[in-house]
């Protein structure tokens, strides 16, 4: 193992038919890495494997060639960030920041860590508050400051910003990438949005069905899927077989033609089709087109690049070439 | 905990629960079955009155129960009008304390000695009591009017749930107010109005202090059995346990049958319906009017009680009200060692059951909430059947399976000794501390305890920092239902204690049978005191 943060085919068995892993990982020291995939793919149990809240069946965790795979979650110092935040209820907000430095020294040294950690997430000075008259945003980040506080040795974010509503979220994930980089702190966090992972980790693990699909940069899932799962996962993609695949440049048979939105255009050759439907969302128009064989994709294109039921021709800049998923597996 | 240690855990709790609150249960059956006089039993038209009278008093408690206290929630649930919010604890005061104090209560208001027929004798100069409080209406009297709350409360809590954006909808699609009270209230309601018609029936089932004092030559099942096992027959009073028992149970399956679908409630997590202010001025006033005399109606036997403790023995014969009122009653309470021993005895009692029955919950809670143990099912069934049965029916199953030495059985003579009537407190105990501390435990979020967790505290530290706080409202709850229960008791301390160990409840009958109503009336007093005192330290956030 060469990363900090080293998981090497680590399998949790739910039922004969449910099971997360054999999964590998390297997490490089202060790495961000981004746990992505749809809901059941197991990236809440690799996490909760890495926690130590689950027992992993095979396989081994391990920090610095250190192995913790059998270490209590107490044991483990891992920071954890909860979806809903999980913070005590009965306690105020030094307390609960406090929580984790028991036998950390004197009070006043304890009381000077609880007051940096909230300074660290903008919170100077919120020591008495209660945790029910804070909002949303706030929790969050009292919740980000406890799990720091006791300087774990990696962070765990379970879904950390679905609790907040999309203008505060956008913001709030540039402010935790800030923090955590100040830190330096290995990260691992889940989530199913993919610009949520694109935009918080510095590399991306896509997870379906329990399994580990592609580990990378968000450029190369983006870019060069391995596969027609990641392909149409992360980010929009329109997927194209036979004489259409052809039509757009397509070489090989036996293999599925990606296409994202917005390397396609329309023009005077290509893949004919008929408008059928206009998407304004206001930065980007969508154009869904049906095509001759009933084929129907998207293009993305300036507002007025053509009208509802007006015959086009399609074209691609660029296109990803796949195995049929079959054929993969 | 490794899982293997939880499984033992779980094991142990298992038998232990089952050998409190089951095993007598199936002494008592077998020995029935083995005996002969089932005979008896069945030919004899004192036991089949008894057993109707149980069923119909029961059934007839509900419906009074209901008419009362259905209309009661609505009104306070619903509408506006001054003092409202007061008056809708007001009248949920029965609820919380001891049958007995309400029973006796209502004898030195109501009874032929009591406080109305002496005014009444006195203003028409009648030779003697207008009425005699006595046989099944004076029971029934005293159940409308000790178990309404339950309808009252179950009803209140239902229309409190129900989503205003149901009824305007049914408003919207053209329902007038009495098609939406039909088709979209009364069934939303419904599974709270079987609830307390199941808790009404339950109770009124189980009730013993109202038939023992107003009974008079009226028997229902729970005053048979007692009698019978007073004149010494045994084995009859095991064969009524048994019957009683399956009263009990076949009456339980039926309710349950109609209790309808909880997802109708779960559905809407709307907001209630605001009360509607009364517009008119003069139903306004009248409804205003009436609620406060039907408070003043409700707290006058506690009233009465309060009078009754504060006038000595002997002084208080034909007058109107009592010529002389004092601390006597009290002094001797507390400075005669022979009156402050059931005093006592009554409080170490209670609190000792309370305590164990908040262990074994809290172990319970954890294996069955937290580690889904294989045997929940048990363990939760455990807990709360002794809520299913009437306590004569545990009473006489512990005295007759704590009555014989057989340690290979499993059982011990501990009738006669001072621990019977706590473990008998305790078996009743169980299903209020088992169902604040299961609910309170399912509604406490586990990934608190796994914050904890992963911020490095032990499993102690989680239980006392986080854990045990956030129990703690329900474990309060349960706790000090359980401690008042055991504190006024009557209905297992009749067929279980001994001079020694005499609780305030037999202290009181004792009392009364002596003709020392201060005396009897000041008990009471204190009984209401400490349990609504519990109650308030249990009920605050």
């Amino acid at each position: 193992m060469s990363g900090f943060l080293g998981i090497q085919a680590i399998v949790k068995r739910w039922s004969t038919d449910v099971t997360v892993g054999p999964i590998t990982l390297d997490i490089a020291r202060g790495e961000i890495l981004s746990l992505l995939g749809p809901s059941g793919s197991g990236k809440t149990t690799m996490l909760r494997l890495l926690a130590g809240f689950e027992t992993a069946d095979a396989g081994q965790i391990a920090v610095l060639n250190e192995d913790v795979t059998a270490a209590t979650p107490a044991r483990r110092r891992f920071g954890m960030v909860f979806q809903h935040y999980a913070l005590f209820p009965h306690l105020d907000v030094g307390e609960n920041v406090g929580f984790g430095l028991q036998g950390a020294g004197t009070r006043e040294q304890k009381a000077a860590r609880v007051s940096g950690a909230l300074a660290l997430v903008d919170l100077a000075g919120f020591e008495r508050r209660k945790v029910h008259e804070l909002s949303g945003g706030q929790q969050q980040r009292v919740a980000l400051a406890r799990a720091l506080a006791p300087e774990p040795r990696v962070l765990l974010l379970d879904e950390p910003l679905s609790n907040l509503d999309p203008a505060l979220r956008e913001r709030t994930r540039r402010e935790l990438r800030h923090v955590i980089k100040r830190i330096g702190i290995t990260t691992v966090f889940v989530t199913h949005e993919q610009e949520e992972a694109f935009d918080l980790g510095d590399r991306i693990a896509v997870l379906n069905g329990g399994r580990l699909e592609q580990v990378g940069l968000p450029l190369e899932l983006y870019e060069h899927p391995v596969n027609l799962f990641v392909a149409t996962f992360v980010g929009r993609a329109n997927v194209f077989r036979g004489p259409a695949a052809r039509a757009l440049g397509g070489k090989a048979d036996g293999k599925v033609l990606v296409v994202r939105p917005e390397r396609l255009q329309f023009g005077t050759a290509g893949l004919p089709g008929v408008v059928r439907e206009l998407r304004y969302t206001g930065p980007v128009t969508f154009f869904l087109v049906e095509g001759e064989n009933g084929e129907r994709f998207e293009v993305l294109a300036e507002p007025d690049a053509a009208r509802v039921d007006e015959r086009v021709h399609v074209s691609a800049t660029r296109v990803i070439e796949l195995p049929e998923p079959g054929a993969t597996r | 905990m490794s899982r293997r240690g939880t499984s033992v855990a779980a094991v142990v709790v298992t038998l232990l629960l089952a050998w409190l609150v089951l095993y007598p249960i199936i002494v008592v059956s077998a020995e029935a079955a083995n005996g002969p006089p089932w005979g008896d039993f069945l030919t004899r038209r004192g036991e089949w009155a008894a057993l109707w009278a149980s069923i119909w008093i029961s059934l007839a408690s509900v419906v009074l129960a209901a008419g009362i206290g259905i209309p009661l929630a609505f009104l306070f649930e619903w509408f506006d009008f001054p003092g409202r919010k007061t008056l809708g604890a007001l009248i949920a005061l029965p609820v919380v304390l001891p049958p007995l104090v309400g029973v006796i209560a209502f004898l030195f208001l109501y009874g032929e000695s009591g406080f109305v027929a002496r005014t009444i004798q006195a203003l028409f100069r009648l030779e003697q009591a207008p009425w005699r409080l006595q046989g099944p209406l004076a029971i029934l009297l005293v159940h409308a009017y000790s178990m309404y709350v339950y309808f009252y409360l179950f009803t209140r809590a239902g229309l409190a749930r129900l989503d205003v954006s149901m009824l305007e909808a049914a408003q919207a699609l053209g329902a007038d107010r009495r098609r939406t009270l039909w088709r979209v209230v009364v069934p939303l309601v419904r599974p709270s109005l079987v609830g307390a018609a199941m808790l009404t029936f339950m109770t009124a089932l189980g009730s013993f202090s109202a038939p023992y004092i107003f009974g008079g030559g009226f028997r229902v099942m729970t005053t048979q059995i007692v009698a019978t096992k007073l004149n010494g027959d045994l084995p009859l009073a095991m064969v009524e346990t048994v019957v009683l028992a399956l009263v009990a149970v076949i009456a339980l399956v039926i309710l349950r049958r109609t209790e309808g679908d909880d997802i109708l409630v779960a559905l809407g997590k709307g907001i209630a319906p605001r009360p509607r202010p009364i517009r008119s001025v003069g139903i306004r006033r009248l409804t205003t009017v009436a609620g406060w005399g039907l408070a003043v109606l409700l707290l006058l036997p506690h009233l009465t009680l309060g009078l009754v403790s504060l006038v000595p023995y002997g002084v208080w014969t034909t007058e109107i009200l009592p010529p002389v009122i004092n601390l006597d009653n009290y002094r001797r309470l507390f400075s005669e060692p022979e009156r402050l021993r059931p005093l006592l005895n009554s409080l170490w009692m209670a609190t000792a059951s309370t305590g164990a029955a908040v262990v074994l919950a809290l172990v319970a809670g954890w294996l069955v909430v937290r580690r889904r143990v294989v045997l929940r099912r048990v363990i939760e069934g455990l807990l709360v059947l002794p809520w299913a049965l009437p306590g004569t029916v545990f009473a006489i199953a512990l005295a007759i399976a704590f009555s014989t030495h057989a340690p290979l059985q499993l059982r011990f003579v501990l009738v006669g000794t001072a621990v019977i009537l706590p473990l008998a407190y305790l078996v009743r105990g169980l299903p209020l501390t088992g169902r604040g501390l299961l609910a309170a435990y399912r509604q406490l979020d586990p990934s608190l305890e796994e914050a904890a967790a992963s911020l490095g505290a032990g499993r102690w530290r989680t239980l006392a920092r986080v854990t045990l706080p956030q129990l703690r409202p329900g474990l309060a709850a349960g706790a000090s239902l359980a401690f008042v229960a055991g504190l006024g008791d009557i209905v297992a301390s009749i067929v279980l204690y001994t001079y020694e160990t005499r609780p305030i409840s037999i202290e009181i009958l004792s009392s009364l049978r002596l003709a020392e109503t201060g005396v009897a009336a000041a008990f009471g007093v204190v009984l209401m005191i400490v349990s609504a005192l519990v109650l308030g330290v249990g009920a605050r956030r």
